[in-house]
């Protein structure tokens, strides 16, 4: 049995027999309609999160199959002092399958470590979100053709972003990436990304204006800032605005550049972008759907060639 | 010149930092055995000015090596058998650690839910740098 906690987790030819799944799934919906009759599915969400939370029950109904589960912590026995260790107990006698979203880092893999049944880490805290990173990476490879050569601008929170911290894991794995770090001093790349990068002699930059590396940049990774990751609402409010991608911004990067967001956004890309063709961040929530059932199918060892 | 008389059976501890003594004795549970201890503050040292020392005269066995190894891998471990040095143990990183330190990030699951161990797993050999096995968090904790 296996879990998924970490984009690394899986290796690189695991991670194309995924995406390869994935976008057969794009393609022939039809065929995966039944592939998990009869198996639930349990959300066991200690914060909210409905993007995160409906992309995996959309991708488990998709496959024919049930969700169960709660969308915080106050509707569950966490809110009566259950530790995770009991709650995924209880929940392996419910479900084939858990997605879990919790505050603090770490829980999914205590979870994983009790549990009968495959988890899926959801997002904890502002450490891991591997399934956003899968998301990531099918889109990338989907719309791009590939997981390589190819220099990646990272921008915005990129101190609590998880998202951004899992794919970059995920991303150091394949051949030619450079990274641009685009942020505020505050919401630096933690240490342990960097001093990794430098080990694995992967180049990067760390800069503060977002206009002047534009023209380089053949992947625009945007994030937002988040209040929950604040202690300070001081701090928050000082750093919220501090990027806007806009049309004046869009005319300086390449023709092909493409724009990545894990939503939702607030300021961060203008609603002008929208329209731009190398706006992918709504195309990237479809193909959330799509890596997720094919996370699905493989974590319960679905025999996929049966299927008709 | 204080003096200390030599142990039967049991192990020194020898270039100890001056003043870390106590953590170690404190670390390696020392309070808990039924035997004889020696700490030695402040001894000169040629090597290191000042030093501290540890005499214990118990089994070799009841020594955790990896907590010692964790807290200072320059400590030297002499073991002592019919009142003489019989060998020097090295002192290697361990891979991981349990409940020798507390991870300090409050968003860690840890910092919830108290029965689980707080295990810190070695993540950088050359930089003897210690990361939490739940969250990542470098150790920041020096005993």
């Amino acid at each position: 049995m296996r879990h998924l906690m970490n984009p690394l987790d899986f290796s690189v030819e695991e991670l194309d027999r995924l995406f390869d799944l994935a976008n057969d799934i794009e393609k022939n919906m039809g065929k995966y309609a039944h592939a998990c009759e009869g198996k639930k599915l349990a959300t066991c969400f200690y914060e909210p999160s409905t993007r995160t939370r409906l992309s995996f029950e959309s991708a488990m109904l998709n496959l024919g199959g049930s969700v169960i589960g709660f969308s915080d912590a106050n509707s569950s026995s966490a809110s009566k002092g259950e530790s995770v260790s009991d709650t995924i107990r209880v929940i392996s006698c419910f479900a084939d399958i858990c997605a879990m979203r919790h505050p603090k880092e770490g829980a999914p893999m205590v979870a994983a470590s009790r549990s009968s049944i495959p988890v899926i880490n959801a997002g904890d805290g502002g450490h891991q979100h591997p399934t956003q990173t899968l998301t990531d990476l099918l889109t990338i490879r989907s719309l791009k053709g590939r997981l390589n050569n190819f220099t990646i601008g990272l921008c915005g929170d990129l101190k609590f972003g998880r998202t951004v911290h899992s794919l970059i894991n995920a991303l150091v794995r394949y051949e030619g990436i450079k990274f641009i770090f685009i942020s505020p001093e505050e919401l630096k790349v933690p240490d342990y990304i960097t001093d990794m990068l430098k080990e694995k002699n992967i180049p990067y930059e760390e800069v503060i204006r977002l206009e002047d590396t534009m023209p380089e940049l053949d992947l625009l990774y945007m994030t937002r800032v988040q209040r929950e990751r604040f202690f300070n609402e001081e701090d928050y409010v000082r750093l919220k605005d501090f990027y806007i991608l806009d049309k004046a911004k869009m005319e300086l990067a390449k023709p092909d550049m493409m724009v990545l967001h894990p939503l939702p956004r607030v300021n961060e890309i203008s609603v002008e972008v929208d329209d731009d063709p190398r706006a992918a961040y709504f195309k990237q929530v479809q193909y959330g759907v799509y890596v997720r059932m094919a996370l699905i199918l493989t974590l319960l060892e679905t025999d996929t060639d049966s299927l008709t | 010149m204080l003096n200390v008389g030599k142990i039967e059976e049991g192990f020194v501890l020898d270039h100890i930092k001056a003043g870390k003594s106590l953590s170690i004795y404190h670390h390696l549970q020392l309070d808990k055995l039924d035997c004889t201890v020696a700490i030695i503050k402040n001894a000169r040292s040629n090597k290191m000015g000042k030093k501290d020392i540890l005499k214990v005269e118990c089994d070799i066995n009841m020594l955790d090596l990896d907590v010692l190894a964790f807290i200072d891998h320059n400590i030297t471990v002499n073991v002592i058998k019919d009142g003489e040095i019989v060998s020097k143990k090295e002192l290697v990183l361990p891979k991981e650690i349990k409940n020798v330190i507390k991870c300090k990030n409050p968003r860690c699951i840890t910092s919830i839910e108290q029965e689980l161990p707080h295990i810190f797993v070695l993540a950088d050999e050359e930089k003897e740098i210690y990361r939490c096995k739940y969250c990542e968090e470098k150790c920041r904790e020096h005993l």
